[in-house]
């Protein structure tokens, strides 16, 4: 499971271990269906949290703003559903994939323009600006007491989502299924090699004609139309929108779930999700009050000892193993 | 505007300022092509900031540089790539978490147009990994091509560097002190590397080690403060008193 690099002497084939997380998600479909909505709010965050690898781990984009794309998404499905009256799932999740995009495209031809701090502090910005958008906007968004009144009809005019979230946990596997195939696909193609370069040294590949600025913004788009899709397929799931889609601590434990699992390895994207959503429900109803004490315990561990994140120590595992062996 | 004949890249009355302060005046400066042509001068001569307004790293505050006889002062930096104007770095400029290959075929990909593609794998662009592997055996790092660049010796990322530069096939082909940081007893191998560089393509290089400079170059330009001193052949360098006087001298003392 060592990191999905890409590169021109990479072998693009999916590998069998690759077919692990879907070999457990179908497995927990039939085991533990007493989960399931858990379960669809894990697969949604590994979309989410993937969409964010591509930029951070790959492109070496920092952001602490991601939730304005997501929470775009979701208001996007959720107004449509709840105030204008397109209750289809697909055309919903469409137009949630159309606004992250759009919005991505907008803020990113701006803010890519910068570096570092202030690209930090300008898509912390834009999430703000959003989220304040949001809770003024009532009439729309329903403000601060969120937007209820969402109505899914069945997908593909077949599937009914029902009360054990079934249908939902099924949907939210395909979408996660496409969304991997997808960025999976792009990592491992030029233009993914390339962002590996910009992050690499963005000096050297403005000195090989690359334009950098452009290539920032594709990818830029790219994974705010993905967190768009994760941000409708909350609002979908939940049947309602909270102004904490918007938040910049959404963004933050995003970033957190991912150095969790691992940067710019794919599959990091998959591991600090399930994890971190784990140890939040488990926590939660032990210690209530003290439950982001362990995430927090868990983020210095791996800070300070595992720089890989969780799929970073079995990386090490695996290599002395292999070494011994 | 054409060019006079084998002329690969001139400079006409090249100024830049900074504030107050004059880093180059007025140069005019001629490369031929294929030529071996060394800049040197003290240090804080403007050497670097010459170089960098060539690549279009920096907008000179007045005057002209003409690329193969187009005028490219207003050209950014990827176009004058583009159009044949390859540099190295005198510090590493490498992707260090990257194979070696990847660094060459990171150029190579730009150069051919395939860098933007999103659908096919990299490693299906078999062009693009066979003729960075070819560029790796000329310069003896093939069997180092999956090493990172981060693994590999200080010298043979010395190499890389121009590797990464060959990649673009340029026309004109900047090196930036390429001996930098590297033991004398292994800078006979960039050395070695210098002279096989393909004829066609027409040098500048930048560099300190004046037995470098002297056996490298057929041609030299000495920079004192932002001007050109003297220019010519190499036996009138090493004869020239001014030379001595600001260059050698010093260097003598130091």
């Amino acid at each position: 499971m060592s990191a999905h690099a890409g590169g021109y002497s990479a072998d693009p084939r999916i590998r069998p271990v690759e077919w692990l997380p879907w070999i457990v998600a179908i497995a927990a479909f039939f085991a533990l269906p007493e989960y399931l909505s858990l379960g669809a709010r894990i697969l949604i965050f590994i979309l989410y949290a993937l969409s964010l690898d591509l930029i951070v781990g790959y492109a070496g984009i920092i952001t602490l703003g991601h939730s304005a794309y997501f929470g775009l998404g979701a208001y996007v499905a959720g107004i449509l559903a709840a105030k204008v009256g397109v209750t289809d799932p697909m055309v919903q999740l469409a137009a949630a994939a159309a606004a992250g995009a759009f919005l991505g495209l907008t803020t990113g031809a701006i803010i890519l323009r910068t570096k570092a701090l202030t690209l930090l502090m300008l898509t912390l910005a834009i999430t703000s600006v959003l989220l304040e958008i949001a809770n003024k906007a009532t009439n729309l968004t329903g403000g601060a007491d969120g937007l209820s009144g969402v109505v899914v009809a069945p997908i593909l005019s077949l599937f009914k989502f029902d009360l054990f979230g079934k249908t939902a946990y099924v949907y939210c596997l395909i979408v996660l299924f496409l969304g991997w195939w997808f960025v999976r696909r792009l990592i491992y193609s030029p233009f993914g090699t390339s962002l590996t370069g910009v992050r690499e040294n963005s000096l050297r590949m403005h000195a090989v004609g690359a334009p950098v600025y452009w290539r920032l913004v594709l990818v830029y788009t790219i994974s705010a139309t993905i967190a768009g899709v994760a941000g409708g397929l909350i609002t979908q799931t939940n049947q309602f929108v909270g102004l904490n889609v918007l938040s910049f601590e959404s963004a933050g434990e995003l970033l957190v779930m991912l150095i969790l699992g691992g940067v710019g390895r794919i599959y990091g994207a998959f591991v600090g999700p399930v994890v971190f959503l784990i140890a939040q429900d488990l926590l939660a109803k032990q210690f209530p009050e003290y439950w982001y004490f362990g995430i927090g315990v868990m983020l210095v561990l791996v800070v300070m000892f595992a720089r890989g994140g969780i799929l970073g120590i079995l990386d090490r595992i695996l290599a002395r193993l292999r070494r011994t062996a | 505007m054409s060019a006079p004949q084998g002329l690969a890249l001139e400079t006409r009355s090249l100024c830049k300022n900074f504030g107050a302060l004059t880093v180059a005046d007025d140069i005019n400066f001629r490369l031929e092509a294929g030529a071996r042509h060394a800049l040197i001068g003290p240090n804080g001569a403007g050497k670097t900031t010459f170089i960098n307004m060539l690549t279009g790293v920096l907008r000179p505050s007045s005057g002209h540089i003409v690329l193969g006889g187009e005028n490219i002062t207003q050209v950014a930096q990827a176009s004058r790539v583009k159009r044949g104007l390859g540099r190295t770095f005198q510090i590493n400029a490498l992707f260090r978490g990257l194979a070696v290959l990847d660094n060459v075929a990171l150029a190579v990909a730009e150069r051919r147009g395939v860098a933007r593609r999103t659908w096919r794998s990299a490693s299906s662009y078999a062009d693009v990994r066979d003729e960075s592997m070819e560029l790796l055996g000329t310069l003896g790092l093939a069997d180092d091509a999956s090493q990172r660049i981060r693994d590999l010796p200080y010298g043979k990322q010395r190499l890389v560097e121009i590797a990464i530069a060959l990649g673009l096939k340029p026309k004109v082909l900047l090196l930036d002190e390429p001996a930098a940081g590297v033991p004398s007893v292994e800078s006979h191998r960039i050395l070695q590397v210098l002279d096989t560089l393909p004829k066609h393509i027409a040098i500048l290089i930048i560099e300190h080690d004046m037995d470098v400079v002297f056996r490298f170059a057929q041609r030299i330009t000495v920079l004192v403060q932002g001007q050109v001193l003297v220019e010519g052949p190499p036996e009138e360098i090493s004869k020239d008193r001014r030379v001595h006087q600001v260059y050698l001298g010093e260097q003598r003392h130091a």
